[in-house]
């Protein structure tokens, strides 16, 4: 078995273009649950509406760069209007069924051929960076990083989804410690002490959502820029479960929680692939075959998550006291 | 460590093994019939076996073959990498998967020599990728031809059968999930797992085995039952004992479903399974249906009167709706709600199976069935207002029809969008839901 390649496969998941768009993702659930206690369960269409909105600007209506993040950001600020305005004075678990079930449902639409020439189908899109990658200022050529090697646009796309995670990261670290914040927090504990206070509750809950699901957006749309390929497929509620199982990791109530988490679950699942499969090989797991390894891998992500909110709900980062989340 | 974590940790493992002992118990028996039904390969004899066995593969792909909304039956589809080709055959709802090895861009084209006479696909030869998912969907369209006999009354007829029958096979599962969140709160997305557990169970004892349909699908429902009972015992009943949050517990449900779905695909892999070949045809006016439907669709409206009958007239179903109504004044008045609670778990589970069961005999199952009917029961739950058993059957039933009935306005393959929407709908104009009551609101 070659350790010295599972170590570094593994410790180049630290700066991987996946870990920034899931811990942007997660960012926006945090958002989301750990200051405001929304329920979202379909940040996976959130993430789809940005990736989708950012290819068919860029290939159907030829727009610029600024242009498609634009559009992606905007259909999902839409997207969390629309969810928004019906569910957010209901009971928590309203929005959860809402959030999941429409996400699901954009993703049966995406997949369909009735729009196939704009959305690809169920084929997807591709191709739709070239813009994205003539912005980049990198010489051409391959880079050696110490245990990796990368091109120049492998690593213009890993620069600029850190550098928004990190962008994103500060905003939400400067807006939660803000009086605004603060009002979240109190919304998240008890929404009826709030609204005595005289505060608009539903206004509050509607910023944050659409404020969330706008970061999710900027993760889908990082994950499929960097292939450049775009699949309905990618967005099914796994997306979304294994976001949470992210943040969860973290911690819900922290803004470097979803990202330390985002970096320890892809450095697992590396990690677990490179041992699983290196196993296989040398026919120290007789029983299984190397198609298998993946499936393995995902069971003990499940595992995970019941152990992980068992046992320590408030992740690695968090605070007991402040994430006994209850609703 | 307090004592209380001490016997969470020992359920952990107890449970583990249970799960672990049940399912090699499962998979001993498999091998057996693997000599009686060497004919018809696709059989998965046990993982031990060699990666050349296509029901191991975890990569397939898959789609169906429409034209106006109808299958199209027995058209060999084929995904060809290299000089390789794997085929599949379409089956009377004009779908079909393929298992591939690995994952990798394949060529997909139909076969056009086994295309019903004047059937010509827009597009003959599309292209699979396999690169980033185990599953690629591929869609194969036919221009022309719409030679449509049926009127629109008939076409009615016939989805409105449709729809019936397929709400009867969610309510069966959609009860069980309001039966456990009304007496426990928990929105358990794990349920779907048993549906999924209730059918290919049926295929490994029917199938494989070839037991009779009668005793499989018995056997299956009492396992799927043990199931839910033991998921009570080992999981929830720990985790009730620490006075967890319900959001805390249904996430811990959504964990436990990646955990039931990928040791499902495990064992029994990834390709579809037909377990029953579908059934004898039986014309009814403008309707085909087989004898397998119609006799699944007797047994749920029974079992759904018989849930009724319980809830209604039995000691221990007015004691179920009184935790459900309010567990603590339940529990003063002498009523055991954590047997009440395990009485919930097991009926919930058998009639969940049971659903798996028809839903496996009547259709086809895989891994993911469950899993795919999961959001379709939860709005079928919300949208008869949450909690309450009536409610979750006219929610399935309405859930059911708005599926069948709009495939013949919208895309097949948009069917389950528009149920998703149309429970949107509902909840913003009733938030309580058809039957549910305001104070549920919160």
């Amino acid at each position: 078995m070659d350790f010295v390649s599972i170590f570094n496969l593994t410790l180049g998941e630290l700066i991987g273009v996946f870990t920034a768009a899931y811990a942007l993702c997660a960012l926006g659930l945090a958002m989301h649950f750990g200051y405001t206690g929304l329920l979202n369960f379909g940040q996976a269409g959130f993430a789809a509406l940005g990736a989708y909105g950012y290819a068919i600007a860029s290939l159907s209506f030829h727009w610029n760069l600024w242009g498609s993040f634009a559009f992606g950001v905007a259909c999902a600020a839409a997207f969390a209007l629309l969810l928004g305005i019906p569910t957010l004075r209901l009971r928590a678990d309203y929005l959860a069924i809402v959030t999941i079930a429409a996400a699901q449902a954009l993703y049966y639409a995406f997949g369909d051929s009735e729009w196939e020439s704009i959305t690809g189908g169920a084929n997807g899109l591709s191709q739709f960076g070239t813009d994205f990658y003539k912005a980049n200022p990198i010489p051409e050529g391959r880079y050696n990083l110490g245990i990796i090697t990368l091109s120049q646009d492998e690593i213009w796309i890993r620069l600029v989804s850190w550098g928004l995670v990190a962008l994103v990261a500060i905003i939400l670290v400067v807006l939660t410690r803000s009086p605004w914040g603060r009002t979240l927090k109190g919304i998240r504990e008890d929404e009826d002490a709030v609204r005595s206070l005289g505060k608009n509750v539903f206004a509050y809950k509607m910023q944050s959502l659409v404020l969330g699901g706008v970061i999710g957006a900027l993760g889908g749309i990082v994950f499929t820029l960097a292939s450049q390929t775009n699949q309905p497929t990618t967005w099914v509620s796994n997306f979304t479960f294994m976001t949470w199982t992210v943040l969860l990791l973290g911690g819900a109530a922290t803004i470097l929680g979803p990202v330390l988490g985002s970096a320890v679950f892809f450095m697992f699942l590396m990690l677990t692939q490179g041992l699983f499969e290196g196993l296989v090989n040398i026919g120290w797991l007789p029983f299984l075959t190397l198609a298998q390894v993946g499936q393995i891998r995902y069971l003990l992500v499940g595992i995970f998550l019941v152990l992980l909110v068992v046992f320590r709900p408030q992740g690695f980062l968090g605070n007991k006291k402040e994430m006994q989340f209850n609703g | 460590m307090t004592n209380a974590t001490m016997r969470l940790k020992r359920s952990w493992i107890l449970f583990g093994t249970a799960m672990a002992v049940l399912f090699s118990v499962l998979m001993s028996g498999a091998p057996a019939a693997h000599a009686a039904t060497e004919a018809n390969t696709q059989v998965r004899a046990n993982v031990h076996q060699e990666s050349s066995d296509p029901s191991s593969w975890e990569y397939s792909i898959g789609g169906s073959l429409l034209l106006n909304g109808k299958g199209i039956k027995g058209v060999t589809v084929s995904a060809i990498l290299g000089s390789e080709h794997y085929d599949a055959t379409t089956d009377s709802s004009g779908e079909w998967t393929i298992a591939v090895p690995k994952g990798a861009e394949y060529k997909v084209e139909i076969v056009q020599s086994t295309l019903p006479k004047g059937y010509k696909p827009v597009n003959p030869v599309l292209t699979a990728d396999l690169t980033q998912t185990s599953f690629a969907a591929v869609l194969f369209r036919f221009a022309g031809q719409t030679t449509t006999t049926q009127s629109f009354s008939d076409q009615l007829t016939i989805r409105i059968f449709a729809g019936l029958n397929f709400g009867l096979l969610l309510a069966m599962a959609a009860i069980g999930i309001s039966l456990i969140f009304g007496t426990t709160g928990l929105s358990n997305f794990a349920h779907g797992e048993m549906v999924t557990f209730g059918a290919l169970l049926t295929w490994l004892f029917h199938a494989v085995l070839g037991w009779g349909v009668v005793i499989a699908g018995l056997v299956a429902v009492l396992l799927t039952a043990a199931f839910g009972w033991s998921q009570d015992a080992f999981i929830w009943k720990p985790l009730r004992k620490r006075r967890m949050g319900l959001n805390q517990m249904m996430i811990v449900s959504i964990g436990l479903s990646i955990v039931f779905r990928y040791l499902l695909l495990l064992f029994f892999g990834g390709d579809t399974k037909d377990i029953a070949g579908g059934g004898n045809i039986i014309k009814l006016g403008p309707i085909n249906t087989t004898d397998l439907t119609l006799w699944g669709m007797l047994i749920a409206v029974v079992s759904l009167g018989g849930v009724a009958l319980f809830l209604t007239r039995t000691r221990v179903g007015k004691a179920t709706r009184a935790v459900s109504d309010n567990a603590a004044l339940a529990s003063a008045t002498g009523i055991d709600v954590e047997s009440i609670i395990r009485i919930v778990w097991v009926v919930a589970a058998a009639l969940t199976g049971l659903s798996g069961v028809i839903y496996g005999l009547e259709l086809q199952a895989n891994w993911l069935t469950g899993f795919d009917i999961l959001l379709l029961l939860f709005s079928a739950v919300t949208l008869g207002g949450l909690g309450t058993s009536l409610g979750a059957t006219v929610g399935a039933l309405i859930i059911g029809m708005v599926v069948e009935v709009s495939s013949m306005f919208i895309p097949n393959e948009l069917k389950y969008a528009a149920a998703l929407v149309i429970l949107i709908i509902i909840l913003i104009v009733r938030p309580q839901g058809v039957l549910g009551k305001k104070q549920r609101l919160g």
